[in-house]
Formats: C-alpha cells, structure tokens, sequence
C-alpha cells in the first residue's frame, strides 16, 4: 500500500528523532512575571534520564577508598588517558562531559550526589512515576509535579507561535496545565481544509480525539529553520544534541516557553557500560552536548537559566558480573545554568564500605532528590513551602527545600 | 438472520483486524453472527503458526549472522594488517578514544562494511548510516529501524541491503501480509499482543533484529492458543529473549566460568521475568528473588559460531556457566538440577496467582478499555486459574463475556492495528513492507522495536495524543492521495460500519470536496479510529 510514497519517502519521519531517545514537551503558557521590571525572566528546563544513570559512574567518588574496587574494571580514575576531571579533591567528572565541566568551573553548574527520590524498589516503570509524578509512590500517573507546579504560577499569554504538541509528553509535565511539545521536521501535511472537517467531525463525535487534533493541528514552524532538518546518519548523541537545540531555540523566543521537560532514553547500562569510553561515556556524551546547546540557544536568556537533570534511580555499587551494573538506588542529579549558584559538589556522603550501602549493595541515598526540586522551584519562581508540600509534591512536608541552590 | 451492526464493528475492530475491502462480505458476516466471526479463527488447526517459504529458524538465522559478522571481522583484521587508518567514527565526538579494545566493540557492522568497501562518507546511503545508529543500540533503544530512512537529496548509490536488513523486511512482510488477509485477524491480534507482552527490542543490535520475526513465530506463535507456561518456558529459552535482556553474559559467580573468567551476574533478565512477563510489580517478590533467580537461570545461553555448546543459535543450558546449588525462590527451595532448576521455577511462577491477575489485568484492558471492568478481570483470573494458564480458554472467555462487547468503543487502534486496517479496506495486500515500516516509525510504534522491555504502551492516551492523531492524519491522507480515485468512499463506509455508522460521519464523507478527501476522513473517522 502506498501510505508514504514518494514526498515522505524523501523526508526523513518527524518522528525519527523522538525515537531517537529524545523528546521535548513544554508549558504552554508563558508565566505572568515573565516581563516583569527587573528584567529577570527565568527558564526551567527538566532533563529526564530514563533507564537509571549510574551516578558513580558519572560523578565518581574517586577519593572514596572502595570505590575503585567496587566499579571495578569501569572505575574512572584521575590520572593516565580519559582521566577524569576533578571536581574536587574527592568528585570527578566522567571525562565525556567537558561542557559541564567547564560549566562547573564557570561556577554555572552544580552536582548533588547520593540523591534518591522516595522510591526504594528497582522498577524501571514504578521508579519513572515516581520521579515525575511527584507523589512518594508510584501508580499515580494522571500529573507529574511539574506541571502542578505550573498551575500555581501566575499564568500569562499562551506561547502562540505555532507549536505542536508531543505525542510523548514525558509524566512530569503531564496534567491540566496545558502544555505544548516539539518535534523536529515535517510529513507533507494534510489539507487544511480536510483538518477542518475532521476537527468538526470529532467536535460532534469524539470531543477527546477533536481536542487532540486541535491541538496538534498548531504547526511548528517557530521551531523549524533548515538547520533543524535531521541529517542521516543521525545517532542518538546527535539527536540528543538536536532536540535540545530546537527547544533552547524555542525557549530562547520572547513569547516563546519558559519551562519544559526533555526526556533521554537508554541509560539502563546492565551489560558492557564502559568507563571513560564505551556505552555510557557516549551517552554522556549526547547529554553533555544537549547542555551545551542549551547554553549557546539560550543566548542571554541562559543567565536566567537552571537546567535540572534526574533519573529514577541509581544502579548498584558493585559491577555486575557482566562489566555493567544493576538496578539500585542512590544517584546523582545535576544543575546547570547561569542562574545556578554552581562550582559546588553538594553531597552528604554515606561512604561506600559495605555496611554504608543500602542493602549491601546500593549508593545510600542521603539527599531526598524533592529537595532539590524544590529548592529550584522555590528559588526559580518563588513558589511557597505549603504549595511545594502540599500541591507539588504531596504528602512532602517533611523534606524541606534545599536552600541557596540559585545565585 | 438477525443482523447487529454495532455488535459487528466491536467484533470486527475490537477483537480483529477491521473488515477487509473488496468482496469480503465481512461485516455482514460479523453482523449475522459476531461471537461466532470472532472465534471461528480459533478453531483451525495450526491457524496461529507462520511458515512461508523463505522465512528461517533461529538457528539458520543465528548461523548466517555469525559468518556475516565473521567475514567482516576477517576483513577488518585484514584491513589493519595491511596498515589501512583505524576508522572508528564512534566514540565520544570531544575525545579520542586511545583504547583500541572499546573502538573495536564500538564499532557497528554497518561501518565496518564501509571501512571494508572504502566507500567515502558522503556517498553513504541514509539507510545504512541509519542501520548504523539502529545497531549502535545505546543511547538510542527506539532509533528508527534503517527501514523507514530513506536516501534523501542528494540520490546516493544503493547500497545492497544486508542480510541483517532482509531478514527483518522479509519477517516484517509475512507478519504483515498475515494479518492483511486473515477473515477477522483476532488470531493475529492475540500474537500482537502476546508478542508485545514478552517483547523483545530489535534497536538491541544485529542479532535481535535478526531473530525479531522468528522469535515470535517460535516462541509466541505456536502457544498463542496453547498454554502460557509452555509460552514463558519458550520465550526464556530463546536465543533473542536470552541476547535482549542480556543472560548470555550472566555466569554464576560461582561457577566455573564465573570464577575463571572473573565475572558474574547480570540481574536483568531475571527481574523482567518476574516484573514483566509473569508477577508484576508488587506481585509479591523481593530483590533477594529476583537475584536468586539470575542465579539459577545462569548458563541459558545460546550457542555461538563455533558451536563448541551446541549449534549455533540454538538454546543451550552451559552446566560451565551455572551457579551450582540449591536457591530459594519465593520461599520455596529449588535443588541444583541443571536447566531443570529453572524450569521448575517458572512453572511455579506461570501459575503464581499474581500472575494469574497480572495477565487478565493486561489481556483485559487490551481488549476492552484503559480500565478493565473488574468483573471481567476476576473471570478472566479465574479462568487462568482454573485452566492452568489455557490460552485458549482465555480467549473465549473474553469472547463469551458481556463485558466485552458493552464497554464502549473508547480505545484508539494503535499504529499498527490502523495501518493493518487500513490496507485491509482497501484490499492490498503489501508486496514490501517498506511504507508500512516507515508508518509505524513515523507514529511512534517501530516493529519489534518498543523503547523498553515493558513493550508498547497499550491506553488510549498513549496513542491518543495531539501530535499522533495529527501524524495519523497526514498519513491517511497521502494514503488517500495515491489510492482514491479507484474507490467511493461511501461505499467503504459500508464496509466499515454500515448502520453503525453515525449521521454525522456519513454527512462528512458525503459532502467532502474529493474522493481523497472522503477517504482520509473516512480513515480518521471515529468508526475506524476507536475500537
């Protein structure tokens, strides 16, 4: 059957690219304070790394005695090829990630490690609901918390200029807040005036499917210039890279969003996850690119910039017997951005001797990774303590906002 | 004879295929008798297998892999003695990557084949660099299979497709053509979704893509109306299941490889067994569980090119690799007992009650909506139960449930199920899978590619989202630009829902401006979309 003869068959799928590991998905609405007088105009960008990134792997406890002997033969160490970049005089940078670095340097990126959301079980599925839902356990996946968030920010002009929406909004932009996503390059497009009869049809038979296809009628032109037209050949590092330049581009619009979510696939290293080269530093290395991207489309806009990278859960201390590791629990999340107050290793270290890791063979989380969300939220956007508690993350009063994240 | 029109659209889009085109007569088949439409599937013998000429075992496939790999290997090594420049193109693009070990496995059979025919860059076809990423299967488990790239601009040479890259097209069409010209495809729905319920990913790399068609037609296929615990039994002793989620690198720390080579588990095949395939989440395991259970099903494995464990690509328990001892799973002991220790575990757990409920719960709100009636759930529980496991009986439970045929037509196809459709009504039988492959890469759902071991998601939201249903539009409508000057789609509409149809679809189709037009929105119409 011809369904995608010969005008598509010459383009590359719009789609290609999400399922490249990457999507974007973004608010709407642009906040109210947006133009506010004192020029500042913040941006949230959530970068969601599914799979379970290996925090020690990435932000390496290199001065802890054990852990050498625990990462074993993917172990980063600070000196000889690919050494990694110490951060301090006990945390080094994963040598694949020299924009963070620099970054970190420039006092514009921080790194919180031993981080956990409240989950403690080792599901993929469970722990990604958790992590975007905001709730402290998981089957709660109508909302994720940051799109609560948005709906207790002062709304102002809907982002009009012809977005269309993802059809893979990640969990924690998800909920009535409504949001806009972004995915690069075209399928020749129906008639409009086919579009509108559909839409009219759906009106009067499917008010669910009209409302999709209202919404995901909005073109995406203000995303797309040529550069944007994926090459062939493009790998997962490129189309990381790719995706986060189409979203800095669009963030970086005056009426363009102010707050998004990007998702990465594939960080669900179990076999041959490789040290400072191999399966994970490539991966990295996409991630590193995609801040870099940020940093560069953001333009001006960066200095109000935190960018937020989390993953459901870490893997475990030890390799597997199969030169990678398993799921566990403890990881790291990082900031980057000029409004971050950077430079800074933000860690209460557990240590890994064994009686130190969580059930004998996980990184302990000691920081509650909502802390830090909140923190950034409560900073970024000024929202309160009882709405954080209680809206953002509910049932979370206990776990206070990490304080003096921003500058 | 009675004629139900609203029960034959439940009968023809819930449980199959959507009726074909042409002469069929299948909706005024399914209006005179759904039950018996739907079940008559289930009585032909070996109706559920796929032997077509052309398509291989496991082991065959497994064979012509391994030598194709062999050669290329052969070359490269050929290649570097005679001092050719190291190639490598992989790697972090900031650093060098000194270590020639990592370049080595880094490199994907695609480029090597171009290292070999010293091809420069440019002259590469998107496809094979696409096939490049595809099995570089890292940091990208959903990239687009190599199929949907096709050369743009600047018109390279075509290169031949590898045998990697005609095997799945070939798997791909006789899956496809199956399901194109089945009488109400509900056979071939119960393999969709069984095949998805124990997916593996062909984004994983070359032998994953390779065994992706006869995974399912060995495994899945011919337990579809069989047993699930003969099911589970096949699919974790297959070598892509095994090669998926990573046991052929498991060695029993214990074990003689284990200790000789310094090496030891790999936990993941283990937990998809029991978060995944039987249990589920909270299905009453611990983590001590799932690692007693990696333990014990250390040493499935398959047998490589040289074949020293058996022949190649074939399942094969390696005593060499096992943890020995006994192991506690769920409270219960299991004696060493070579690949039997295992089996015997996932017997027990093939009839788990948490199975029982997992399984109805997802065959359930495949078949009916998002949130399953609980009553047909419990049925179905129960007949899972009482049956030990009979998928078949399974199956006709579903079909002699009320439940079933009420709830309302509230699921949107997934991609498949409407490009399938779609071919279906309007009676063309695919001679290259080539668009339809492209299709589903473009809507989200890649053949045999689902982004993680959880599969495809099977809610309405998931697919019913804004950009998906505008794709879908698109898509329908350049099917309709190629294809309706030879049909009226009013008379499709007939086809399709005949008095089930609502006024004001029949309204829209009738005062469309052109047949294309009538025919895309027919395609996109709430009577061929929901199910």
């Amino acid at each position: 059957m011809d369904f995608c003869d010969s005008p598509m068959a010459s383009a590359t799928s719009r789609r290609a690219l999400l399922l490249g590991g990457a999507s974007f998905a973004a608010w709407a609405y642009l906040p109210k304070f947006a133009r506010a007088a004192d020029g500042r105009d913040p941006r949230l960008v959530v970068v969601i790394l599914r799979g379970a990134l290996d925090g020690l792997a990435t932000v390496a406890p290199i001065g802890d005695p054990d852990y050498a002997g625990l990462h074993g033969s993917i172990a980063l160490r600070a000196d000889g090829p690919n050494a990694a970049v110490m951060l301090d005089s006990f945390f080094a940078l994963h040598p694949a990630m020299p924009a963070f670095a620099r970054m970190y340097r420039e006092k514009k990126a921080a790194v919180i490690h031993a981080v956990a959301t409240s989950y403690r079980d080792r599901s993929h599925f469970d722990g990604q609901d958790v992590l975007e839902s905001g709730f402290s356990g998981p089957g709660r996946v109508q909302s994720g918390w940051l799109n609560r968030a948005l709906e207790n920010l002062p709304r102002g002009d809907r982002v009009m200029r012809a977005l269309a929406v993802g059809p893979t909004t990640p969990l924690v932009l998800r909920g009535s807040a409504p949001t806009v996503g972004w995915a690069p390059v075209a399928l020749p497009q129906a008639a409009d005036d086919t579009a509108m009869r559909l839409a009219e049809l759906y009106q009067h038979r499917d008010p669910a499917l009209a409302t999709a296809l209202t919404q995901g009628l909005q073109l995406d032109k203000a995303a797309q210039g040529d550069d944007m037209k994926p090459k062939p050949g493009t790998n997962g590092v490129a189309a990381m890279r790719l995706v986060a330049r189409g979203a800095a581009k669009l963030m970086a619009a005056d009426d363009g969003p102010r707050i998004g979510a990007l998702a990465f696939d594939g960080w669900d290293t179990h076999a041959n996850e490789g040290g400072p080269v191999g399966r994970l530093a490539q991966l990295l290395s996409g991630l590193d690119g995609a801040l870099a991207e940020f940093e560069s489309g953001l333009g001006d806009r960066w200095r109000d910039t935190v960018i937020v990278v989390a993953t459901e859960f870490g893997r475990t201390a030890r390799i597997n017997g199969t030169e990678g590791t398993d799921h566990g629990t403890g990881t790291i999340a990082l900031l980057a951005g000029g409004a971050v107050k950077g430079g800074r290793m933000i860690a209460d270290w557990p240590g890994l001797k064994l009686a130190n890791l969580y059930q004998g063979r996980d990184l302990a989380p000691t920081t509650d990774l909502r802390a830090v969300m909140k923190g950034v939220l409560h900073d970024q956007f000024g929202l309160g303590e009882r709405v954080l508690a209680e809206q953002v993350f509910p049932d979370s009063a206990p776990v206070k906002p990490m304080k003096g994240l921003m500058g | 004879m009675a004629r139900d029109s609203q029960a034959a659209l439940v009968a023809l889009n819930r449980f199959g295929f959507g009726a074909r085109g042409g002469a069929s007569g299948d909706f005024v088949n399914a209006a005179s008798d759904p039950r018996g439409f739907v079940k008559a599937e289930l009585s032909r013998p070996n109706g559920v297998l796929l032997e077509v000429p052309g398509l291989s075992s496991t082991a065959a496939l497994g064979k012509a892999v391994f030598d194709y790999q062999f050669e290329i290997r052969k070359a490269r090594d050929a290649a570097s003695k005679s001092g050719a420049p190291a190639t490598a193109t992989e790697g972090p693009p900031q650093q060098a990557s000194p270590d020639a070990r990592v370049q080595r496995r880094n490199l994907s059979l695609s480029s090597i084949a171009k290292d070999i025919t010293a091809k420069e860059p440019a002259k590469e076809s998107a496809k094979e660099m696409a096939m490049q990423t595809a099995e570089n299967g890292s940091a990208n488990a959903t990239m687009t299979p190599a199929e949907t790239m096709q050369p743009s601009a600047a018109k390279p040479p075509q290169q031949p497709l590898n045998i990697i890259q005609k095997t799945f097209r070939a798997e791909a069409l006789a899956r496809l053509q199956r399901a194109t010209i089945a009488d109400c495809g509900f056979a071939e729905r119960l393999v969709v979704f069984w095949s998805n319920h124990f997916c593996i990913s062909a984004s994983k790399g070359p032998l994953a893509r390779m065994w992706a068609g006869s995974f399912e037609r060995e495994a899945i296929r011919p337990h579809v109306l069989g047993r699930f615990a003969d099911m589970l039994q096949a699919v974790e002793q297959h070598p892509a299941m095994l090669f998926f989620l990573d046991n052929q690198q498991s060695l029993g720390p214990d074990s003689r490889a284990g200790v000789n080579r310094n090496r030891g588990l790999n936990e993941n095949l283990a937990r998809e067994i029991m978060e995944l395939h039987t249990l589920g989440v909270g299905g009453g395991y611990s983590q001590d569980d799932v690692t007693s259970l990696a333990r014990i099903i250390t040493g499935w494995t398959y047998a490589g090119r040289q074949g020293q464990l058996g022949t190649p690509g074939t399942f094969v328990f390696n005593a060499n690799a096992h943890q020995p001892g006994a192991q506690r799973v769920m409270g219960k002991i299991y004696e060493a007992n070579g690949v039997a220790q295992a089996e015997a575990v996932l017997a027990d757990i093939a009839r788990h009650p948490s199975t029982a409920k997992f399984v109805a719960t997802k065959f359930a709100r495949h078949f009916t909506a998002d949130e399953p009636p609980p009553a047909l759930v419990a049925r179905l529980r129960d007949v899972f139960t009482k049956t030990d496991g009979d998928l078949k009986a399974l199956a006709v439970a579903l079909l002699d449930s009320d439940e079933a045929w009420q709830a309302p037509l509230a699921k949107l196809r997934s991609p498949y199920e409407f490009l399938v459709a779609s071919g279906r009504l309007l009676a063309r039988n695919p001679e290259d899978p080539g668009r339809y492959l492209n299709g589903l890469n473009v809507l989200g759902q890649p053949l045999w590619s689902p982004a993680g071991p959880n599969g495809f998601a099977d809610t309405n939201a998931a697919w019913a989202a804004p950009e998906g249903v505008k794709l879908r539009l698109d898509i329908s409508a350049q099917i309709a630009s190629n294809l309706a000057d030879r049909i009226d789609p009013r008379d499709l509409l007939e086809l399709v829902a005949a008095d089930a149809a609502s006024p004001e679809t029949r309204r829209t189709i009738e005062r469309a401006e052109s047949r294309q037009q009538a025919l895309a929105l027919l395609l996109m119409s709430p009577e061929f979309q929901r199910r």
